[in-house]
């Protein structure tokens, strides 16, 4: 019994045992396969790992840096960033919202329709996310909240920053910025990876050209959050870049009197460098506040602007077109001279009217001026003249002139809104129109009316390039990095400072490199004394206007550009312009430059409707060319000191 | 009748008991214990409330009991073996109409202090069993087939009932322990070959009794990325969690995964990779170690325990204690589908750690009585 049970234990044993043996080589196998595993994933691949755990655990809000600043010439600030005081509220820290708000509303003005609002956009987003209540607190309701802030839990009162304008005259220069519109989003590609929420971006003017580079790179705001999404702490910030900052070759004090000088008409005026290009003043009436864009523009203000009949949102200067009426007599006048088909001295006698081919082309004098010289007939302002030289002259010799000083083609590479206008000929209206060149278009052409289109900065270019002698140049309205003196103002610093150099302006010419828009140069000498005539001398158009201070003198071309023509009665009556509908009344336009002894600027003034641009447009120039002859020592010194100097 | 005197030797005093004590084995268990504690304080958010504090009190109730069965003849075990599975049959029946039901399955008897899973304890039960059936059986019998029938019968009846709960892995591990002690205890390889031939052509019809989530969860082992927010969430996020530990851990309390609550079932199941998350490759290196040292002085205690039933029991004890950590570990290493395996001991929950301890405890028994001669 005892044998039999011994041998059985000891057969057992041994069997087991020798299994045991086997189930422990397998388990050493899974043992260093674990190991194994752990070392491939906690060493091998541990770098991979670590990233995709901090991808869990971090998200970014993007925050955006401070907008690039846009200043004027001599460095005031036209487009800032301001503080600004905001409202943020987290539905997680406070107990109950309907009680929040009810007591918030007894604190600052909340209208029912806002509150209404809140409520839908707070139970959209998750409870621990912000919602930012107003994003636009003066400072009086801002220290209310703040005084009050036990009573409201979770309210977070921001101070962040803003885009400011401290006035509207540059508006349209300028521009605004606002929300970004789904639309942006679709056409500006460098939106659809900037991610910010609640940045304002450029919509129109140079904020819109500039906005990429102003916009600069944002910075982010990194947390820590949980599988849920919701944030646990803030691990890191970042401000980002700021955006660049611009300089306009703007003054700041000029935007001002022109504006003031606009403000209770509907029009624009652009004064220009002759010499080196740069826009001084551009200013459109009326404008609008551009700050109430920067949060986003109610809709009733909206609607008023949209409809207002002066259309404020546009932007005359540049996006304005109208006949340029008879400002393109001296370019009439000149075309005719550089082809030698007219004498200056050749007389035509006016007597308010010329036939041809049974069509009557009337003079805007009824009687006449009776027997007038080229220089008369610019001074005077004489239709008659005029259809006689035009139709000598031809469309297309005029249309070529025009062209070469800058009509019917932008002005500026910086201005999406910026319009082309129309410079008429042969060829175009063929083109455009698909029909024929009459002859009677050419005459209406000559005097600027018909199928003539420009923008007043168009007109300012013109004049500022007859201005300088006849070259051409290249406006522009941000300072370039490398502020250098361009070859115009090389060959002028040389003639100052040689009076006896013996070479002829075409090897000057040569020598600088310059771009002659004349063949004879007293062809412009004579457009330009014509000019001097109509302001100063009595008589011209412009007379009444002028300044008589030396210093301020200026030469100029008014122009009226018909909306309408008048009927047989209307003119035998003698109708005066003001005694027609607003809006049939003839646009007013002033060009000119100044100082006559030494021309350095010019100035184009268009009024809507003014009537004539003796009455309407002139006197708003002469106020304009004073200050801009007084800040020019101001200036010339802060040219001087940047010259070749970055900014 | 001298030899016999020898070899029926049982120590009187106490004190000659707890110097039998493997302490090797005791240390082991302790410092697991500890380091489970701190793995739940961390899991808990590093609150000592919550799991944290629960689970040091469970396991020092059953570290008690651990020893005091320790100090229960082993012969004791063997005698009320039998009595013990039919005990726990009871209860998984029990289960079926009393249970509670949780997520879908009903597995637990409420026994208002906590509630039992008494198919964690049918994980030693089927041991014990066992053990003590083939101890009784002679070696030239086990491989009839009236004698494979019974343990057949017997395995299976305890395997339907946690399968039906649902519960796959326990069933699978159930499973596991009746074949591994069937088989060291000598029942030929042709049986077993058999046995598996039979599987493979059932697999087919087993996988179509399997419920949706369970074949999501095998599809999802076999390509975790196919849904990386929904089935295979929790394999992706258990790699990334142990695999951004590196080789130093991100520091205690410091794992982002576990402390965002990208991990789930952190507490249960992921303790490891909570665990491995802050401690490391070096840390988990050192987990594993410990577990492997608990099994290897389990097979020590096998090896010179006199009796059959002790020898069978601590081994196969032994493999299904290595089982159940290879199956925890292979799983949140994405090794293996995510079946419900808690990790001995580190892992919360009473019925699990009760199991083990209860488990321990017979095998520390096997070494204070290991010169008892069973009958």
């Amino acid at each position: 019994m005892l044998s039999f049970h011994s041998s059985n234990i000891v057969s057992k044993t041994k069997t087991i045992g020798r299994r045991m043996f086997l189930l422990s080589s397998i388990k050493a196998v899974v043992l260093f396969g674990i190991f194994g595993r752990l070392a491939w994933l906690q060493i091998n691949d541990s770098t991979k790992y670590r990233s995709l755990a901090d991808k869990n655990r971090f998200r970014e809000t993007k925050i955006a840096p401070p907008r690039g600043i846009i200043k004027d010439y001599f460095g005031n600030e036209i487009a800032s960033n301001s503080k600004i005081y905001q409202l943020h509220i987290i539905p997680d820290n406070t107990p109950n919202i309907n009680v929040f708000l009810v007591r918030l509303k007894s604190i600052i003005d909340l209208s029912n329709e806002k509150i209404f609002l809140l409520k839908k956009q707070i139970a959209k987003k998750k409870s621990w996310d912000t919602t930012v209540i107003s994003d636009n607190l003066t400072w009086s309701e801002f220290s209310k909240i703040n005084l009050f802030l036990h009573e409201l839990q979770g309210a977070q009162p921001i101070v962040s920053v803003a885009r400011f304008y401290k006035d509207s005259s540059s508006a349209h220069a300028i521009g605004y910025v606002s929300e970004i519109s789904p639309r942006d989003l679709r056409t500006k590609k460098y939106l659809q990876n900037l991610n910010v929420e609640s940045v304002a971006i450029g919509k129109t003017g140079l904020e819109s050209t500039l906005d990429e580079e102003m916009l600069g790179s944002p910075g982010y705001l990194r947390y820590e959050v949980n599988a849920y999404g919701k944030k646990v702490k803030q691990v890191a910030t970042n401000v980002g870049l700021k955006g660049k900052a611009f300089r306009t070759t703007l003054d700041q004090s000029i935007q001002n009197i022109s504006a003031e000088a606009l403000q209770d008409v509907s029009g624009a005026v652009c004064v220009m460098d002759i010499y080196n290009g740069d826009i001084i003043s551009m200013v459109s009436s009326p404008n609008f506040n551009p700050n109430s864009f920067v949060h986003g523009v109610d809709k009733d203000e909206w609607k008023k602007l949209t409809e207002d009949r002066d259309k404020p949102m546009l932007n005359k200067a540049i996006s304005g077109l109208y006949p340029p009426g008879s400002t393109i007599k001296t370019l009439t006048a000149l075309s005719a001279l550089e082809n030698d088909i007219m004498n200056p001295r050749q007389l035509i006698d006016c007597k308010g009217y010329i036939d041809l081919h049974g069509e009557r082309f009337h003079c805007w004098k009824k009687r006449g001026h009776g027997v007038l010289s080229m220089k008369t007939a610019i001074k005077r302002s004489c239709d008659v003249y005029f259809y006689e030289v035009s139709r000598k002259l031809g469309i297309d010799r005029l249309s070529k002139t025009a062209k070469k000083f800058g009509l019917g083609q932008k002005v500026l590479t910086t201005y999406a809104e910026e319009k082309a206008g129309t410079v008429p000929s042969t060829k175009w209206k063929l083109n455009q129109i698909g029909k024929n060149w009459y002859i009677g278009e050419t005459l209406h052409s000559g005097i600027g009316q018909g199928y003539f289109l420009s923008t007043p900065l168009q007109l300012c270019l013109m004049t500022a390039q007859l201005a300088n002698g006849g070259f051409k140049i290249k406006p522009r309205i941000l300072v370039d990095d490398n502020n250098v003196a361009n070859n115009l103002q090389k060959y002028l610093e040389n003639k100052k400072a040689n009076p006896n150099d013996p070479s002829t302006v075409d090897q000057q010419i040569f020598n600088f490199n310059l771009e002659p828009l004349f063949r004879n140069q007293e062809n412009i000498n004579f457009v330009k004394d014509a000019m001097f005539a109509a302001s100063n001398e009595p008589g011209g158009t412009s007379y009444a206007s002028r300044h008589t201070d030396k210093k301020f003198k200026f030469a100029g071309k008014t122009g009226s550009s018909q909306i309408k023509r008048f009927t047989p009665e209307q003119r035998e009556a003698e109708t005066k312009q003001k005694d027609i509908t607003y809006l049939e009344r003839d646009h007013a336009w002033f060009v000119a430059f100044a100082p006559v002894d030494n021309p350095q600027y010019a100035i184009s003034v268009l009024v809507e409707h003014g009537g004539s641009g003796s009455s309407a447009a002139a006197p708003v120039a002469k106020k304009i060319i004073k200050k801009v002859i007084e800040r020019h020592e101001t200036r010339a010194a802060q040219t001087n000191q940047q010259t070749g100097q970055t900014i | 009748m001298l030899y016999q005197r020898t070899l029926i030797h049982t120590p009187f005093t106490i004190k000659d008991k707890i110097f039998d004590l493997d302490f090797m084995l005791l240390l082991s268990i302790l410092i697991l214990g500890i380091i489970s504690m701190f793995a739940q304080y961390s899991s808990s958010g590093g609150q000592f409330d919550y799991h944290a504090k629960s689970h040091a009190i469970r396991f020092c109730i059953f570290f008690i009991l651990f020893l005091a069965v320790s100090f229960v003849n082993i012969r004791f075990w063997n005698d009320y073996s039998l009595l013990i599975f039919i005990f726990l049959i009871l209860l998984l029946v029990a289960v079926k109409f009393f249970g509670v039901q949780s997520q879908g399955s009903r597995r637990w008897i409420n026994l208002f202090v906590f509630n039992l899973q008494p198919s964690e304890l049918m994980k030693i039960g089927i041991i014990l069993f066992l053990s003590n059936y083939y101890h009784k059986i002679s070696s030239g019998d086990v491989n009839k087939f009236r004698y494979l029938l019974y343990p057949a019968i017997a395995l299976l009846i305890p395997f339907m009932l946690v399968l039906t709960q649902p519960d796959l892995g326990t069933a699978i591990l159930i499973l596991i322990s009746g074949v591994v002690i069937t088989w060291l205890s000598g029942v030929r390889w042709k049986i077993f070959a058999y046995l598996s031939g039979l599987l493979i052509i059932l697999a087919p019809v087993a996988i179509s009794f399997l419920k949706p989530y369970q074949k999501s969860r095998i599809l999802t082992f076999l390509n975790p990325d196919s849904d990386p927010l929904g089935a295979g969430y929790q394999i992706i996020q258990s790699k990334i969690a142990i695999g951004s530990g590196g080789l130093f851990g991100k520091g205690f309390l410091n794992g982002s995964q576990a402390y965002l609550n990208f991990l789930p079932e952190k507490h249960t199941d992921f303790i490891f990779t909570l665990y491995s998350e802050e401690f490391g490759f070096i840390g988990s290196a050192l987990m594993v170690l410990l577990y492997f040292v608990i099994t290897y002085r389990i097979i020590l205690i096998g090896n010179t325990t006199r009796s059959i039933f002790g020898k069978l029991y601590c081994f196969g004890f032994a493999t299904a204690f290595f089982i159940y950590v290879a199956v925890n570990m292979s799983m949140v290493l994405g090794l293996l589908p995510i079946v419900g395996a808690p990790l001995p001991i580190l892992s919360y929950g009473g019925s699990s750690m009760l199991a083990m301890m209860f488990g321990l405890g017979i095998v520390m028994s096997c070494k204070v009585y290991k010169n008892n001669a069973i009958g």
